[in-house]
């Protein structure tokens, strides 16, 4: 067996422990540093990453193919963006701050298992891997009663869907005898020619695991712990779970559905249309109200994954490249977006989209910056997020799925609405209260990898859907 | 021809907001000469354009291809038939007008020109653009500076007229972008190429055509604005600063009407005859309803915005009939229109720079007074509403000469439009200029010598196509005799 295609998760593994070690023995004072570090240590999974081959391990509990390859580069971005901005965001915690960066690296570990899981056990522990230490760092700031909370809620409902999600995993090895998901497809199919109709017990098995998968995207109607947990978590943590932690449960929920469940397709990809849709409207809808920006780019995100659920509803290898390429688009600028409020709120301590009131005198660079992501996240031309919107439209539309495109449009005006008035705060209001804004070297560095990402990924996005469709290619090879 | 002569039109206004944006804000004399300079070369390269068309052919000229996201099939293509090369003289004129006229800015000028310098790019880019994908990048690329442009250095209301201005023309173009897609895959090999798909029309089914028609419709029919798409209008033109004003009058609303000569009508032919007459009805409602709001208009400013609508009007009625006279006219009153009301909107802004009121009553026998901005205001309003030898007349009769054998009781009632603006221009030009002086304005300054500057070359033009019209006729026949060829009509 080839074992060199797990280098990377073996690397990132020890690294993680290095750094839990290190921080015993580490100055107390200077143990943000240790940020320094765990960016390294992406890094050279990462450069791993590349060297990595193709192939199978452990019969096919390991995968390592385009797609596991693709969405891992998106997961050690996020990490490298949401640990680059943390570091800064650890001084004001007294304790444990090697933990911090320890537990993201863990995190991200686990979607890196997730991704590449070939089988529904593995899959499963990959899962708890990734939310376990979510947990935790969503209740890192104890002494904020809003983190606290965000904590629980997290836990609680986590566990809930884990529960669900197993319950699903249980009913579908009851029908199939398998976990492998190539196998079970085989089963399911001729279980299919020989039945006809799908049984009960397999409508329940697909709706456990959407029910499951749903809390991990915040789903609609999955979504209602996301607001709370989303402003209650330390912001670089929010960011994190808003783009790896959805990224992971989609790229799970890709593997599972695209290869186990394909034979049933038509009939939950209505559901997942309905769901997307449902997401586009509530999230963007509920969006306008929202005074904290924390909040407002939780239901954005809400909304966002009804977009990126697009490319699963056009169910052809255009549409997994789309929602690929969407996923890295969404990164730079969503993640970007997050930084900005961090950058933002260390500044001033304030979170209230209000007080971003004349932004573009004080730290004009800032303001140009988050008025950057946030038209991106609108989808204006010629930023990433246009690109990605066009992508992910055109795989539906080329499918006949003009509906759900419609609804999509529709939304997304909706949507320019609320991110413009960030914009229209930071440059159109004057504010009364004074800052000198200072932006420290680390958030200066996260803020230009966003916008470059932005940018590049809008103006020159070649690579980028190259690397998304070789994504695909992995469940189109029949 | 070698020299990429469109790409260094389009992409020289950006490089000036690149080195706008590294200036210090402070620098502001520099700013403004930078700004002056880098959307002057545009229209000294639009010159060029002009020499070296030839007029003979329909045929894209000064074409340049790369390509750029093979897998989305898009390409970064380029070209100018006679029907652009007029919209890019314009724009190139209208900004460096503009840019000039903005001069007086003196509150965050640093982003006030880099904002500028980006409309700029993004409308010349609209007029060259032939792949859909590279045509809608700068079709929306250009709402962003605009948005700011007005919500920034606008009137009371500018925050509301800047995102409902936003709200508007996004809601229109992003059924354009479904068209756009729904193109690409209908047609077979797809492509985004514009002049392929107009070679591909015959192929596609007429349903088909008729849907994809209106999902443009809605967008063309925002920008320019058809009835009953307008109301956007009044507010941003009344609240924007005078330059912007201008360039939204002058070029944005022509968008509209250049959409649908370059998209709609080549590419879906039978739905462009199917939707003539509901077109040509809306045409009469713009003209006759936009003259008849205009004569209830108190602030000057709202006049000239509503005689946009008003004027509009007329380019419709000019396609509708899908006649070579009658999209000549349109042609001509595309052109004439934005020198016009161009000129127009930068007068009304240097009276309110003066008198911060636009309210038509408040002023009186101001020619005794301002004998040369009021000689030049009439003379521009003479030119709107339609008087001989000056370029409105040659538009408004070329399209009642080609629409009139197609719909003639519409085209009828139509020329009533033309009484009518005489009339609130007469009446505006009499309670303004003539009659008592109101003595409360007894200190008004007269115009300057840089105002006067702005608005001659819009003069100049005006005359000159008033009283030859020939090279524009030269310019734009061949293709708009194509246009017709390709509608059948």
């Amino acid at each position: 067996m080839n074992y060199s295609l797990l280098l990377p998760e073996i690397f990132l593994l020890l690294w993680t422990l290095f750094i839990f070690v290190l921080d015993f023995f580490w100055d107390k004072s200077k143990t943000h540093s240790l940020g320094w570090l765990s960016l390294l240590g992406l890094g050279i999974t990462a450069g791993l990453l590349f060297g990595s081959g193709k192939g199978n391990l452990f019969g096919n509990m390991f995968l390592s193919d385009g797609f596991s390859f693709y969405f891992k580069l998106v997961f050690l971005s996020a990490a490298f963006l949401a640990i680059l901005s943390s570091i800064d965001f650890v001084k004001k915690i007294d304790k444990y701050r090697g933990e911090y960066f320890g537990l993201i690296l863990l995190s991200t570990l686990g979607m890196m298992f997730l991704c590449s899981a070939g089988e529904l056990i593995t899959l499963y522990i990959a899962l708890e891997l990734t939310t376990i230490p979510l947990f935790v760092l969503a209740a890192y700031l104890k002494s904020d009663s809003r983190s606290a909370e965000a904590g629980i809620k997290y836990v609680i409902l986590g566990a809930i869907s884990s529960a669900i999600l197993i319950y699903g995993i249980s009913i579908i090895y009851g029908l199939t005898g398998a976990t492998d998901l190539a196998l079970i497809q085989f089963s399911l199919a001729s279980q299919h020619l020989k039945f006809g109709a799908l049984g009960p017990a397999l409508i329940f098995g697909i709706i456990f695991f959407i029910a499951g998968f749903g809390f991990k995207l915040a789903l609609v109607p999955f979504h209602v712990w996301a607001p709370d947990v989303y402003q209650g978590a330390p912001t670089p943590i929010t960011a994190f779970l808003s783009v790896a932690s959805k990224g992971a449960g989609l790229a799970a929920f890709v593997r599972i559905f695209f290869v186990s469940f394909n034979v049933f397709q038509p009939d939950w990809v209505m559901i997942i249309a309905v769901l997307a849709s449902l997401g586009m409207i509530l999230g963007n809808i509920v969006a306008l109200m929202q005074t904290n920006i924390k909040r407002m780019l939780a239901y954005s995100s809400i909304a966002q994954i009804g977009y990126i659920l697009i490319g699963v509803v056009a169910f052809s290898w255009r549409g997994i490249s789309s929602l690929s390429f969407y996923m890295f688009a969404y990164l730079f600028a969503n993640m970007g977006a997050f930084i900005g409020a961090i950058t933002f709120s260390n500044v001033t301590g304030s979170d209230e989209i209000k007080d971003y009131a004349g932004l573009s005198r004080k730290s004009p660079g800032l303001a140009l910056c988050m008025t950057v992501f946030l038209l991106s996240l609108v989808g204006i031309p010629p930023l990433a997020g246009f690109v990605g919107k066009y992508y992910i439209f055109a795989s539906a539309i080329e499918r006949g799925h003009i509906g759900i495109v419609i609804i999509a449009i529709l939304t997304s005006v909706i949507a320019l609405y609320y991110y413009v008035g960030v914009v229209r705060e930071m440059y159109f209001r004057k504010s009364e209260k004074e800052f000198s804004f200072s932006i420290p070297f680390s958030l200066k560095l996260a803020l230009f990898i966003c916008v470059i990402g932005v940018l590049l990924a809008g103006l020159f996005p070649t690579p980028f859907i190259d690397a998304a469709t070789q994504a695909a290619q992995v469940f189109y090879y029949w | 021809m070698s020299f990429p002569i469109l790409s260094y039109m389009i992409f020289c206004p950006l490089l000036g907001m690149i080195l706008v944006m590294l200036l210090r804000k402070e620098q502001v004399q520099v700013i403004r000469w930078v700004s002056a300079l880098f959307s002057f070369i545009p229209l000294v390269l639009s010159f060029f354009l002009l020499a070296h068309y030839d007029p003979s052919t329909s045929r894209m000229q000064f074409v340049e291809f790369h390509k750029w996201i093979p897998s989305l099939g898009v390409n970064y293509q380029l070209g100018a038939d006679g029907l652009s090369v007029p919209m890019l003289f314009l724009t190139a004129l209208l900004s460096f007008v503009s840019i000039i006229a903005s001069f007086n800015i003196n509150f965050r000028v640093k982003e006030y020109f880099a904002f500028f310098l980006l409309l700029e790019t993004g409308m010349m880019g609209v007029f060259a653009a032939l792949d859909f994908f590279l045509f809608y990048i700068f079709w929306e690329v250009m709402l962003v500076p605009m948005y700011f442009l007005i919500g920034i250095w606008g009137g009371p209301r500018k925050e509301y007229a800047a995102i409902k201005f936003f709200l508007y023309t996004l809601f229109g173009s992003v059924f354009m972008l479904v068209g756009i897609l729904a193109l690409y895959f209908t047609v077979e090999p797809h492509t985004l190429n514009m002049m392929e798909l107009i070679r591909r029309a015959p192929d596609l089914t007429r349903g088909f055509q008729l849907i994809v028609y209106v999902a443009f419709y809605l967008a063309f029919a925002i920008k320019v604005p058809i009835f009953p798409f307008h109301t956007w209008l009044p507010d941003a033109h009344v609240e924007a600063p005078t330059a912007v004003s201008v360039i939204l009058a002058g070029i944005l609303l022509k968008m509209g009407i250049y959409g649908l000569l370059r998209i709609s009508y080549p590419m879906f032919p039978q739905a462009a005859i199917y939707f003539a007459l509901p077109l040509a009805i809306l045409a009469l409602i713009n003209i006759v309803y936009g003259a008849l709001v205009c004569m209830a208009q108190k602030d000057l400013k709202k006049l000239v915005a509503y005689s946009s609508v008003s004027h509009m009007g007329y380019c419709l009625l000019g396609i509708a009939a899908i006649t070579v006279t009658g999209i000549s006219g349109c042609v001509f009153q595309m052109v004439s229109h934005g020198l016009i009301t161009g000129a127009l909107f930068l007068l009304v802004g240097v009276l309110y720079d003066r008198a911060h009121t636009r309210d038509i009553h408040a002023f009186g026998g101001l020619w005794i007074k301002l004998p040369v901005y009021s000689g030049i205001m009439t003379l521009f309003c003479l030119g709107s509403l339609g008087l001989p030898g000056l370029s409105g007349f040659i538009s408004e009769f070329m399209v009642f000469l080609g629409s009139f054998p197609v719909f003639k009781v519409l085209v009828a009632i139509a020329v009533l439009g033309v009484v009518i603006t005489a009339g609130y221009f007469l009446r505006m030009i009499q309670w303004m200029f003539l009659g008592k002086f109101n003595t409360k304005w007894e200190a008004l300054p007269e115009i300057s010598g840089r105002e006067i500057f702005t608005v001659t070359p819009l003069a100049i033009l005006m005359i000159f196509i008033g009283v030859y019209p020939m090279p524009l006729a030269n310019i734009i026949k061949a293709t708009v005799e194509n246009i017709v060829h390709l509608v059948g009509g």
